[in-house]
């Protein structure tokens, strides 16, 4: 089946708060072979006028897909993890994720469709930080891809 | 880079990018993404796959670091969207794969200094990402 249609318009509010590290972003800048010092050192950060160190661009899949997860584990979707392939990402950074940040998530089902017997599904996950404040907005689709005929 | 030494039309110098097995080992535990189809064969194999495959995000997070890099600060992004279009097979030896990054300046917006790159990235002579587009904010 996909995934059932009925759960656009939900939110998934059940994330826990991401408290944004030093060394995770050292880790992952480290991992994305990200020379940039903006991610390793407080200083050349202060430097370019952050707080602390920054998250590449991309490290905001790791606050958003906790929370995605809930759309995929949640009963009243329907979806069969297994055969999940991601299709697209897209970030719109509001500010950088900055070391040091408390951040909550909400994902909200955007779409959900069944095509042929494969579903997909848009998932947009507001983060924001201590004060409320937007930080990223991180938009995912996947595809949950249809039993195989035999 | 700033903002007014660029125009529509500029490229960007490619950039080849090798990936590895220690490599997706590595991102894997940064990103928490352990899916077993990145480090696995048998797994990768017995699901219909050529073999152990990239993270789709993890050839999206190189593409990011390409365009940062030119840009001159990670902090700088403030867009980036991709469509994941191929699989980025990676062999168990040690040269692994290469992923190929261009990309090209298509807009500038002068009212919010955002210049906007679209990436092409080429793995075994395929488009692996589609609609890559990064907006970066420049000085």
């Amino acid at each position: 089946m996909g995934v059932n249609p009925e759960i656009v318009g939900k939110t998934y509010t059940g994330a826990p708060v991401y408290e944004v590290g030093r060394e995770k972003i050292r880790e992952f800048a480290e991992a994305v072979r990200s020379a940039d010092p903006v991610h390793t050192d407080p200083e050349a950060a202060r430097a370019q006028g952050y707080a602390d160190v920054i998250a590449p661009p991309t490290f905001a899949i790791v606050v958003a897909q906790r929370c995605e997860g809930l759309v995929m584990a949640d009963p009243d979707a329907g979806i069969d993890y297994s055969r999940l392939v991601h299709g697209e990402q897209r970030f719109t950074h509001h500010r950088p994720i900055v070391a040091g940040d408390r951040l909550t998530s909400v994902a909200h089902v955007d779409d959900a469709r069944v095509m042929a017997g494969n579903g997909r599904v848009v998932t947009r996950v507001e983060i924001t930080d201590a004060a409320g404040e937007p930080v990223t907005t991180a938009v995912s689709m996947v595809l949950i891809r249809a039993e195989d005929e035999k | 880079m700033k903002f007014g030494e660029v125009a529509a039309g500029d490229e960007l110098p490619p950039a080849d990018i090798t990936v590895t097995r220690a490599d997706l080992i590595r991102y894997a535990g940064a990103s928490g993404d352990f899916n077993v189809i990145h480090w696995n064969d048998r797994v990768a194999t017995s699901v219909g796959l050529p073999g152990v495959i990239a993270h789709g995000m993890y050839t999206m997070a190189l593409g990011g670091r390409y365009v940062s890099d030119w840009a001159g600060g990670a902090g700088a992004v403030v867009e980036y969207g991709v469509r994941f279009t191929n699989l980025v097979p990676v062999p168990d030896d040690d040269s692994g794969a290469t992923v190929t990054f261009s990309g090209k300046v298509t807009k500038t917006d002068e009212a919010a200094s955002t210049v906007t790159v679209t990436l092409t990235a080429l793995a075994g002579g395929q488009k692996v990402l589609g609609k890559a587009i990064a907006v970066v904010r420049l000085p």
